[in-house]
């Protein structure tokens, strides 16, 4: 069983007043199977947790690991952490003029799985899958991400997500941005991943109300780059009524 | 805006001097002399390989009637140092079956090469041209084209020359009523590489589209001056040229990478009713890159339908490479996929799906790439 775990990492990003630490000592571990949901309010360092993980080339990792199933994640290149079954869905997708989805999917395919898929059983795979997603067959030949509205650059990572079935996948505020019915439709496709019980699922937001269609087995309170507060879904039900405050005054206070 | 008169005879032109608006960005020293003398030039070898129906004839350059082209001192040098010229011409009505390949090969640098080409569409035919550039030379080429009335003309350069290559050359078109000419440069090779494709329309209806793409690595000057002047009413043009500079910066000043891009379009008075747009985008993939881009737009009457310009020169997005590599892509693919992606537009338009590979694969030569194996598995 996957497991990606994460132990005091502390990281730091180069700012106009110097060197700034954002991350100040996260644990976290998440298997294949569970879903964990990250809360926190903005700024609180939760994308730079994400990006981290996946490896972003602007942080710098000061201190603490991170390992799949023992492997140090920290020694792969991006490439390399996608190869072996991390998915970083992310909070601002990039665009990339001129490639086409369908050729930015298959050669992603390609790479994940070791060899290219058969084109015809890929283009049925491609079809099905944008299908469920509820997006337009033309959408394939459009170019990565360039114009796409907010909710279908959501749909268009999720779609990654379903096709390149990782082990652990990191959804940065993939509810940000949606109205109901995407939100329904994007929280489907995540759901389906899930269900295979393949997946490790850490689901970053800042609102509840994901929540209520991706059901979490642990949540966890972000503020100020660390995990303050864990429990149950219940949590997410507190956080829900109360707000983050009550964690903010009590860290001010701290 | 300097546009070059068409005073015949080599005399009307001083030797540039490098403070002419025309030559302030050409490396005037690295051109052997090509813009000073070309007595003593031998011609590149040409050979043809021509669409069933194409004419193809060899004729003396005193034959030919006298240049229409606004000249300029190395191609008023280069008519004069050539003895004969190439001509193909695509007779009335012909629909070509396939594109007509003319071949230049670079005989070694020295001494200088000249080539002359007339590309003919007569009216209504329909064909595509390629001139080929391969090899070593200090090269002069005129290339003339006429598109007759309704016709329709491709004419593609490629310059694919060795590394030690000079190339400077002309590609002037006038094309004629309700005639469309399409212009597709490509220049990959060659160490400097100074191209001017210019256009005038001899009566209305013109649809001119000229479409360019160059990629500088270390020690290129590339350098591509497009003019288009519309005298004639109610006539289109578009130019689009893309360019990429990958010069080395372990290696200095040598390893800069250069490009230039001047477009120039004149809207004269008589040009009532002209649409026309031109666009040039750089993408700076390494810090040794130095990319001049001026667009230049010279309007004297206001009823036209459109008249536009933008260029911009932008660093190759680290973001971009990021998303792709966090989808498993190995970095050298994903910087292909976006490089290839960068070009696909103006590619596209070329409307020749063979050659449209052929480019893709030399810019992946031109990344250090084996050209793509899956692409068609099935
Ligand atoms: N490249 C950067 N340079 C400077 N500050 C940064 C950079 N990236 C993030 N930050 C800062 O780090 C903090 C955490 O940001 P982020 O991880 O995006 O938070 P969240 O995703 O929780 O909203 C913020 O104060 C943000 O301004
Ligand atoms: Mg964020």
């Amino acid at each position: 069983m996957a497991t990606l775990e994460i132990r005091d990492l502390h990281v730091s990003v180069d700012s106009d007043a110097g060197e700034r630490e954002i991350l100040r000592g996260v644990d976290l571990t998440v298997r294949q199977g569970e879903t964990h949901a990250i809360m926190g309010p903005n700024g609180s360092g939760k994308s730079t947790l994400a990006y981290s993980v996946a490896g972003h080339p602007k942080y710098r990792i000061t201190r603490g690991t991170v390992t799949l199933d023992g492997a140090d994640v920290l020694a792969m290149s991006v490439d390399e952490r996608a190869r072996a079954g991390l998915f970083l869905a992310m909070q601002y997708p990039v665009e990339v003029p001129g490639v086409s989805v369908s050729n930015f999917l298959r050669t992603s395919a390609t790479a994940v799985r070791g060899e290219a898929p058969k084109l015809r059983t890929w283009i049925k795979e491609m079809r099905s899958a944008m299908d469920a997603l509820a997006m337009d067959p033309a959408f394939a030949e459009r170019s990565v991400n360039e114009g796409f509205s907010g909710g279908e650059k959501k749909r268009h990572e999720i779609l990654q997500m379903e096709l390149l079935q990782p082990k652990i996948a990191i959804l940065d505020e993939t509810d940000s941005g949606l109205d109901v019915d995407a939100l329904k439709v994007v929280s489907e496709g995540v759901n389906r991943v899930r269900d295979t019980g393949e997946v490790g699922t850490l689901l970053i937001t800042h609102y509840t109300r994901i929540l209520r269609y991706i059901r979490p087995d642990f949540v966890h309170v972000f503020l100020d780059g660390r995990i303050v507060a864990e429990g149950g879904p219940e949590l997410a039900d507190e956080l829900e009524a109360n707000g983050y405050d009550s964690y903010i005054k009590a860290a001010a206070s701290a | 805006m300097s546009v070059v008169t068409d005073t015949p005879g080599v005399t009307a032109f001083e030797i540039p001097t490098g403070r002419e608006e025309a030559w302030r960005f050409t490396p005037l020293r690295r051109l052997r002399g090509l813009h000073e003398d070309l007595t003593g030039a031998r011609e590149l070898p040409v050979t043809v390989d021509a669409a069933p129906g194409v004419r193809v004839e060899t004729v003396p350059v005193g034959d030919l009637s006298p240049s229409a082209a606004a000249l300029d001192r190395i191609s008023s040098l280069v008519r004069s140092a050539a003895a004969s010229a190439t001509v193909v011409t695509v007779p009335r009505d012909l629909v070509a079956g396939r594109p007509t390949i003319v071949r230049l090969e670079g005989p070694g640098t020295s001494p200088a090469a000249v080539g002359v080409v007339h590309v003919v569409a007569e009216p209504f035919s329909e064909a595509v041209v390629v001139i080929e550039h391969v090899g070593s030379a200090t090269a002069g080429t005129n290339v003339e084209v006429q598109v007759g009335e309704g016709a329709s003309l491709t004419v593609m350069s490629l310059q694919d020359w060795a590394d030690d290559t000079v190339h400077v050359g002309r590609i002037h078109a006038v094309v004629g009523r309700d005639a469309r000419y399409r212009s597709f440069v490509a220049t990959l090779g060659g160490s400097v590489v100074r191209l001017v494709p210019t256009v005038e329309y001899s009566a209305t209806g013109g649809d001119a589209e000229l479409l360019g793409l160059f990629y500088a690595d270390a020690g290129q000057h590339l350098e591509h001056r497009s003019l288009v002047d519309h005298t004639q009413p109610h006539c289109r043009s578009n130019v689009l040229y893309k360019g990429a500079l990958a010069g080395d910066p372990a290696l200095g000043e040598t390893g800069i990478a250069r490009t230039v891009w001047v477009g120039d379009v004149i809207i004269r008075a008589a040009a009532v009713g002209t649409d026309t747009y031109e666009l040039n985008r750089n993408l700076v993939l390494t810090d040794a890159g130095r990319a001049d881009s001026v667009p230049n737009l010279e309007i004297e009457t206001g009823e036209i339908v459109g008249a536009g310009h933008a260029s911009a020169t932008g660093r190759f997005d680290d973001e971009q490479l990021f998303y792709l590599q966090a989808r498993g892509i190995p970095a050298d693919v994903a910087t292909r996929l976006v490089v290839r992606g960068f070009f696909a537009d103006v590619i596209g338009r070329l409307g020749v799906p063979e050659w449209e590979s052929r480019l893709l694969a030399a810019i992946d030569a031109e990344l250090g790439m084996a050209a793509e194996v899956n692409e068609d598995d099935d």
